[in-house]
């Protein structure tokens, strides 16, 4: 089943046309991993997906992007219920100054919800799932500052979990991390991906074969290849694939 | 050229060498055997030496650049080749070793009757036609020669196979020659081992070269017709 989609996409950023006719779909409960060289437009293309680009001004969008089969962009869409349904995860973490236990129940706050023991349940269930409840469920109340990058990152991540989304992009999630935490946000990619679907951008072509099932290479904001993970890094179809991930390019 | 590019060119580079010194070893062990020349098997088994330090130096190079470059695509591909076909050349380096030993033990030459009639000769040929073949064809990194080794691996099983009858007339009909004719059996045994190893490396050449996995599906048509990939 497909989670999301797009449909001959193109998006232009004043006269740059950043993305040219993308049509790619993501299998539910999957992890695609988005690659190429800086300014090929896959981080423009992920922030379609939960419409983060709408904060730029001056751009166009031509073509459909599909969340559940739902145009996102028909004017009927409430924004505020798309992000819900689509978790972002950032390169650097971004915790709120709150304790940790407040900036997981954040997300159910504005949304209105005061049940504080289903806040509490809410809480917890996310920071297991992010893997972070061993480490801080004796300084739920402590500042959230007080965590490590790599800790800091996954609460970021039990977050956006918090408000129940089924779809998760995360823009480079572990560049500014050191190898340890990293090696815990692929775990948690790993682990999440039997309940969510996954866009991550990545710089790291190693990371995008650990985590990735598929994986799709941009570049000058043209879709070249997207391949089974496994095939892209043993035989990939496209000789500008190759000549990318070899660091042959150019 | 990039650093990796550098490092790959090295491989095979050293790959090459340690190729064209086991041709080399198959050609002295025939020569040994032709002539029973006792000075070329005491060349065979100091080269053997050589070899078995080529084999370590590409294994460890081969796992360096794994774990440090992450070779990826026809770079992955390349690598994991070379860890396979270094393992084969090294085997029919050992083989051509074997074959010296043999020659070593002889109190006298094998009779020119029984070499012929076995086609030895003609196996010690093919193998190092498809020797010389696989090296070409890795060097150029040019598939279409490597495909005759297919054939020419079907021709050397026919060989092996037909050599039993002969022999077995032989030792019939000279009873007191029994052993050396065994020794004889044992060096077209090994010959015809140099014929799958060049076959294991040939479908390595064409997992480098066109990403195709022939082996299960070789072993089928090896029955009706030679494999293509």
């Amino acid at each position: 089943m497909i989670k999301a989609e797009a449909k001959n996409i193109n998006f232009y950023y004043g006269d740059y046309h950043a993305l040219k006719d993308i049509s790619l779909s993501f299998p539910e409960k999957t992890v695609t991993a988005l690659i190429g060289p800086s300014g090929c437009g896959k981080s423009t293309f992920l922030r379609l997906f939960n419409r983060m680009n709408d904060l730029i001004g001056n751009i166009k969008l031509e073509g459909e992007v599909l969340v559940d089969n739902t145009d996102i962009y028909a004017k009927s869409t409430r924004i505020d219920l798309l992000r819900k349904k689509v978790g972002m995860v950032f390169q650097k973490p971004n915790p709120f100054p709150k304790s940790i236990f407040e900036n997981v129940a954040y997300g159910m706050r504005v949304n209105g919800i005061r049940d504080n023991n289903y806040i509490e349940e809410i809480v917890i269930r996310s920071l297991k799932q992010a893997v972070l409840w061993e480490e801080v469920k004796d300084k739920l109340k402590k500042s959230a500052f007080e965590l490590s990058g790599g800790q800091q990152q996954r609460l970021c991540i039990a977050r956006a979990l918090a408000v129940e989304p089924t779809l998760i992009l995360m823009d480079e999630p572990a560049s500014a991390l050191d190898p340890i935490s990293t090696a815990k946000i692929e775990e948690l990619i790993h682990e999440l991906k039997k309940d969510y679907t996954i866009m991550i951008v990545t710089h790291n072509l190693q990371q995008a074969g650990r985590v990735s099932d598929f994986t799709a290479f941009f570049y000058l904001g043209e879709l070249i290849e997207i391949n089974e993970t496994k095939k892209m890094f043993i035989n990939p179809a496209k000789e500008k694939t190759q000549n990318y991930i070899t660091g042959r390019f150019g | 050229m990039t650093h990796l590019e550098t490092e790959l060119r090295q491989l095979k580079n050293d790959l090459l060498e340690m190729w064209s010194i086991v041709i080399s070893q198959i050609e002295k062990s025939k020569a040994a055997v032709e002539n029973f020349d006792k000075d070329l098997v005491k060349e065979v088994k100091a080269n053997e030496k050589l070899v078995d330090a080529f084999e370590l130096k590409i294994d460890m190079d081969c796992e360096n650049l794994i774990a440090l470059e992450n070779p990826v695509a026809v770079d992955l591909r390349f690598v994991l080749s070379v860890l396979k076909i270094n393992y084969n050349i090294e085997r029919i380096g050992d083989y051509a070793n074997y074959i010296a030993n043999v020659i070593r033990k002889q109190p006298q030459p094998f009779g020119k009757d029984v070499i012929e009639a076995t086609r030895l000769m003609e196996m010690f040929d093919i193998a190092h036609l498809m020797l010389v073949e696989a090296y070409e064809s890795f060097e150029k990194e040019d598939n279409k020669r490597s495909l005759n080794i297919f054939e020419m691996d079907e021709r050397m099983d026919e060989i092996n196979k037909g050599s039993i009858a002969v022999l077995s007339e032989f030792i019939a009909r000279n009873p007191k020659e029994g052993k050396q004719y065994l020794e004889l059996f044992g060096i077209i045994r090994k010959l015809e081992r140099v014929g799958d190893h060049l076959e294991n490396i040939s479908e390595e050449m064409i997992f480098f070269m066109e990403a195709k996995i022939i082996k299960h599906k070789k072993l089928q048509k090896n029955k009706k017709q030679s494999p293509s990939p």
